[in-house]
């Protein structure tokens, strides 16, 4: 994961401030565990990190408390590797991004991690093995692989594993392609265990996970004139338990659950999810900002969590109407929208999360800004991801934006936000409250430390 | 964010002479200024959305959620403005102006509506929105006029190679399906103009070949969402345009893009294309070959690229 040089002050700052562009991460993702992290990146490359396992780690739930117990699970580079290359479509004469648009993991079966990458256009199954032990002591071969001279074996042995260093292995082990015309959005894996969708801007594709030559198209949104078509998938997830239920959200800011049961083609969903709209807000920009960029369901699958551009919103599967809760992200936007959409950052896409509990909900905002909301207060802190104002292991601090009355130091003004510094993906830890936080190149891990001095639980900061 | 004219819109109002009461006239010309502001931000949004459809990385197909939603705000703008009935007053105004045109009027006001930009922006927007290129064969080579005048004023580039082979690239960057039909084209009702002529380009006045060029307005929302399909593109009627892009291949630049590797390097104009051939001197090629035909002067070429 490339880093940001670090170089003196004034003359050098634009240095400093170079990102290569292949560095970008534009996805984050735990396991089923959290004990492995996997990013990938705009040049096709997957990283994937382990967390130590700590020698005399009290077990979850218990004070965790730094420096008694020596690290507190970090997380380390475990493997690397190019997952997707750049392709070049020749019917169309366009070039194929191999920016790696979603992993997903599939849950562990055996010794063996598995895991899907997927770009615009072909997914990718990997499966990432260890090895700490080799055969040696072959009859027919020497130790480079070589074959022996049959004259120098005068005895016959039985080879033997040996332990090694520790090998980590990837390779891939399927290769969906063909499946989409249009760039893939989402992919969510079933909870059979055996399928998973594959959503792009008007199609949703299911797949069975061993067969790579046909998917099933279960939604299709693309009119017979294209000159209507006005409103197009932006996410897709499969239910965390119904393996026959899956959602996806469109960019009217309208979700659909559809069951597979219902009809082979879910053309006709079986819950519309649609806020109506407020017509003394309405503005040129009303329908943009609605526009889910991410839609997940809670860990119980009660729940839906979606976002928009300003907001994020919490819904209840019985409930169709509207949102049972709304959080504001960054509302002082709200009239800003013009330059905003001058300058694209309107169409910015935003990743929202929830914890493992499903009482905090999480997404990201501009300036290296991101903001955690309580479900149960209802009350949202802003927290700020950026290496020159958090040192490793320090305590974040909640940040604020002014936007009127008596400001406080260290606020930030609306006008001195950097719109280039966007929090777009993020991934919460499935059981513990640990956070990945990826900022441009850099990726943030954020742990919760639950200090015998204050009151409610801190965050302290490891950077990668 | 708004276009340099308002500041001077705001003090005209002023000079106008003021007849009669004069709190009367204070409180109307607070409305007139209010409404010609907010008729003046609609304008600024609707051109600057029409830049955004045309605009797109010719070497990436563009994100289509992003499109539709512009294309989204554009219709609502139209319609908008249908509503007040400022639709109407554009394209009667233009219209007026446009009576030599070849083709019908309606289309083509409707067309040239969406294509204006204001007296004052004009001259100051960098990136002039250059003509979606026909589907179809016909109307390509009188897009190239303009598509030159566009990239010459910015250095943009990757749409003036495409000309050849028109339907190689704009309508193929948004990269949809094709199965376009083209929309019956006597229909003079506003409201089916605004949904075809939703995007073109255009921005100078009074040249009657752009005018053609434009009434693309069935095939401007093709253009947007319109697939990309290899065609032989028509013999160009245009002499000069013929002179300037007959050593321009679409196909070329395929090769280009391939043997160099070219990723996300920005655009080449279509002078860099020109001149990265002229120096190996290629033999002229008529603007009907097709990208698939005549693979032996590919070859050529390739050799010649190659080779060098």
């Amino acid at each position: 994961m490339g880093e940001d040089t670090e170089s003196s002050k004034g003359n050098h700052s634009f240095l400093r401030d170079y990102v290569t562009e292949a560095d970008v991460i534009s996805t984050v993702e735990f396991n089923h565990t959290g004990d492995l992290l996997a990013t990938g990146d705009k040049g096709g490359r997957v990283v994937v990190f382990q967390r130590e396992t700590v020698v005399g780690h009290k077990p979850k739930g218990e004070l965790d408390q730094v420096g008694e117990t020596g690290e507190s699970g970090e997380y380390n580079v475990y493997s690397t590797f190019q997952s997707h290359e750049p392709d070049f479509d020749y019917l169309k004469s366009l070039e194929i991004e191999e920016k790696i648009n979603k992993i997903r993991w599939l849950p562990q079966q055996n010794a063996a991690h598995f895991l899907l990458s997927t770009n615009d256009k072909t997914i990718k199954l990997w499966k990432v093995s260890e090895r700490d032990k080799q055969p040696e002591g072959y009859n027919l071969k020497d130790e480079e692989g070589r074959v022996k001279d049959i004259s120098t074996v005068t005895s016959l042995q039985v080879p033997v594993l040996r332990p090694t260093d520790l090998m980590v292995e990837v390779r891939p082990r399927r290769v969906f392609s063909n499946g989409h015309t249009y760039h893939v959005n989402s992919i969510s894996v079933n909870s059979d265990g055996e399928t998973y969708l594959s959503a792009d801007d008007l199609r949703i594709n299911m797949w069975h996970l061993g067969i790579t030559d046909r998917s099933f198209n279960i939604v299709d949104i693309k009119p017979a004139n294209m000159e209507e078509l006005t409103e197009v998938i932006t996410a897709a997830e499969f239910h965390p338990h119904h393996c026959h239920l899956f959602v996806y959200s469109s960019s009217k800011g309208s979700l659909r659950l559809c069951d597979m049961r219902a009809s082979a083609l879910c053309d006709r969903h079986t819950k519309l999810f649609e806020e109506p709209e407020d017509p003394g807000s309405r503005s040129f920009f009303s329908e943009i900002v609605s526009s889910v960029s991410d839609v997940k369901f809670s860990h119980n699958g009660r729940y839906l969590l979606t976002r928009d551009y300003l907001t994020a919103k919490v819904w209840d599967l019985h409930m169709e109407k509207g949102p049972v809760e709304t959080y504001q992200v960054h509302d002082y936007l709200r009239t800003k929208l013009c330059s905003l959409y001058e300058n694209d950052c309107i169409f910015d896409k935003f990743e929202c999360v929830w914890n493992s509990s499903d009482s905090v909900i999480m997404t990201g905002a501009y300036n290296s800004f991101f903001r955690m909301f309580d479900r149960e207060t209802g009350r949202g802190v802003t927290l700020e991801a950026w290496r020159e104002t958090s040192k490793p292991r320090a305590v974040l601090r909640t940040r604020r934006i002014y936007t009127g009355g008596k400001r406080r130091r260290g606020d930030v003004g609306v006008d001195s936000l950097d719109f280039t510094k966007k929090i777009l993906h993020m991934a919460w830890h499935p059981e513990e409250n640990i956070i990945a936080i990826a900022s441009t190149n850099n990726l943030y891990i954020f742990q919760d430390r639950v200090s015998p001095d204050t009151q409610g639980p801190d965050l302290g900061s490891d950077t990668i | 964010m708004f276009p340099k004219g308002t500041k001077r819109k705001f003090s005209d109002s002023r000079e106008e002479p003021v007849a009669g009461g004069e709190d009367v006239n204070q409180s109307s010309l607070a409305a007139v200024r209010m409404l010609s502001s907010y008729s003046l931000q609609r304008q600024s949004l609707l051109d600057m959305s029409l830049i955004k459809l045309q605009l797109c990385h010719m070497l990436v197909e563009p994100n289509l959620c992003r499109s539709v939603l512009i294309a989204n705000t554009v219709r609502q703008i139209q319609e908008e403005m249908t509503q007040d009935g400022t639709w109407q007053i554009m394209t009667q105004a233009l219209s007026a102006a446009n009576a030599a045109a070849q083709c019908s009027a309606d289309r083509l006001v409707a067309t040239e509506v969406l294509c204006r930009q204001t007296e004052a922006a004009q001259g100051e927007q960098v990136p002039k929105p250059f003509p979606v290129v026909g589907s179809e064969g016909c109307p390509a080579e009188e897009v190239l006029e303009e598509e030159e005048a566009a990239a010459a004023e910015v250095g943009m580039t990757m749409s003036t190679v495409s000309p050849q082979a028109p339907t190689s690239y704009l309508p193929g960057t948004f990269g949809m399906d094709p199965c376009w039909e083209e929309e019956e084209t006597g229909e003079d009702d506003d409201d089916d103009e605004e949904e075809d002529s939703e995007e073109c380009g255009s921005g100078s006045e009074g040249e009657e070949r752009e005018r053609d060029s434009l009434v693309e307005d069935t095939r401007t929302a093709e253009q947007v969402f319109g697939t990309f399909e290899i065609k032989n593109p028509a013999p160009s009627p245009d002499p000069a345009l013929e002179e300037l892009f007959s050593d321009v291949d679409a196909s070329y630049y395929d090769l280009d893009t391939v043997l160099t590797g070219m990723q996300s390097v920005p655009k080449m104009g279509p002078y860099d294309l020109l001149e990265s051939l002229s120096s190996h001197g290629p033999s002229p090629l008529s603007s009907s070959t097709s990208c698939r035909s005549d693979l032996n002067e590919l070859d050529h070429i390739m050799e010649i690229i190659v080779g060098s």
